[in-house]
């Protein structure tokens, strides 16, 4: 935490973006990027999940606690899912959490949801980037944080 | 309110059920009642003062009520929607309760006033209301009174929120649940909030820390309206119950309508209709997705 703080007041703060990947499409997808040499703004964190529908909104929430300032949500395009039907059922929770979030005074730019296949290595190069962009301009998200608790 | 006394006489003196769960005149206003003896049935009473949605004490959790046995309950059209859900999500059996729906010309916002129904003191939960006319009962009763007065004060609280900025938006809510204490009575209250181990009390690991700090406080309520998604009857007991008189109730209606825009989903006290989280359709919406 103190870190944080510290980075902020000395100008040196630079976004840490979390992102919650699907296993099979998203992460393979990150893997490729990362073959190819795409480069890509190092501010990404990747936590590797069995699926995008195992994304609980408090992951997201977490993360911003523990000083997360942008949150990335990737997995399988629909109907590519690998256990059938899961992104589904995460789109639609995923859509009442984006609605909420940003009825709950969180700019969108905050949380990024994006379908990545295994082969979209370039898709995956824009959203790190895209994102860590958009991040950047709305500044550190230190409202959201734990005051007491640990950091990334 | 005979019919309805006598219904709930008729019922304890058969031995179909053995508590009436209904309301019943006290010192300030209404209040719940749990008829056991057939002779205390003209007790209960039905009127706009009538807000508190009894459903709630259907819930298995609550022990107390549940060893009374079998229960008759009193509800609204809107209450009946609580019902149902319990009913849908298999924490009640149909078979197991008696359902005494009331026709409902709408109940006051501060019932213990007992004003005349106007646009000022209607609940305005009222507004727009569709469930006038109970659907889920096994005796239904009272005649149907016109249409309550419209309390639009939460409708255009929601259009005011929408038109601030994200910033005017975040500090209105830091401001209103800054005051939170983390009683948890809005979970207490609320009939859809049933877990037998919440989230809240989780400690390994800990999901959302007990004290009551802003992000606590804000991660608390984000969670608690998630998981009422699709499933929230919008009864508004959370708001009632809240002794920091949070607005509550803005949040569960704005999830509400996020859940009728995208997914043309309205609570309803139908319990053989899907409730739209944990089912799909391949078309859903997904603009907001990259």
């Amino acid at each position: 935490m103190s870190n944080a703080v510290e980075q902020r007041s000395d100008c040196t703060w630079t976004p840490k973006v979390v992102a919650f990947v699907c296993n099979w499409c998203t992460y393979t997808g990150a893997d490729l990027a990362g073959t190819s040499r795409l480069k890509m703004d190092p501010n990404v964190r990747v936590i590797k999940l069995p699926c995008s529908s195992r994304v609980n909104p408090l992951f997201i929430i977490k993360a911003f606690e523990r000083g997360a300032d942008g949150v990335i949500v990737s997995g399988c395009h629909t109907g590519d899912c690998h256990y059938s039907t899961g992104n589904y059922h995460a789109r639609r929770r995923f859509a009442i959490l984006h609605d909420l979030l940003q009825f709950m005074g969180v700019e969108e730019d905050r949380v990024t949801f994006a379908w990545v296949s295994a082969s979209e290595g370039n898709k995956w190069q824009q959203v790190v980037n895209e994102t860590t962009a958009r991040v950047r301009q709305l500044g550190p998200f230190g409202s959201m944080q734990d005051q007491s608790g640990g950091t990334l | 309110m005979s019919a309805l006394q006598d219904t709930a006489r008729k019922l304890l003196n058969d031995g179909t059920v053995s508590v009436v769960i209904g309301y019943e005149a006290g010192a300030r206003g209404v209040r719940p009642a749990f008829i056991t003896a057939p002779d205390q049935a003209d007790k209960l009473i039905f009127d706009k003062r009538c807000v508190q949605n009894l459903a709630t004490y259907l819930n298995p959790r609550r022990k107390q009520v549940a060893q009374l046995g079998k229960a008759a309950v009193v509800v609204k059209g809107c209450d009946a929607r609580a019902v149902a859900g319990m009913i849908r999500e298999k924490q009640i059996d149909r078979n197991n309760i008696v359902i005494l729906a009331m026709r409902c010309g709408g109940v006051l916002q501060h019932p213990e006033a007992d004003a005349e129904l106007t646009a000022e003191t209607v609940s305005i939960r009222c507004a727009g209301c569709t469930a006038r006319e109970p659907k889920l009962f096994d005796h239904l009763f009272g005649e149907l009174p016109p249409e309550p007065p419209v309390n639009a004060h939460r409708i255009e609280q929601i259009a005011a929120l929408e038109r601030m900025s994200p910033a005017e938006r975040w500090n209105f809510w830091t401001e209103e649940l800054s005051r939170c204490i983390r009683c948890h009575a809005c979970r207490e209250a609320c009939p859809m909030c049933f877990c037998v181990r919440c989230t809240a009390e989780k400690s390994q690991p800990q999901w959302i820390d007990p004290s009551s700090t802003p992000h606590a406080n804000r991660a608390w309520q984000t969670m608690r309206v998630l998981h009422q998604a699709g499933r929230c009857v919008d009864c508004l007991e959370c708001e009632r119950a809240c002794p920091e008189h949070i607005p509550l109730g803005l949040l569960a209606r704005y999830v509400a309508d996020a859940v009728e825009r995208r997914f043309e989903y309205k609570a309803s006290d139908d319990p053989s209709v899907a409730a739209p989280i944990g089912v799909y359709r391949t078309d859903d919406d997904e603009e907001f997705i990259r």
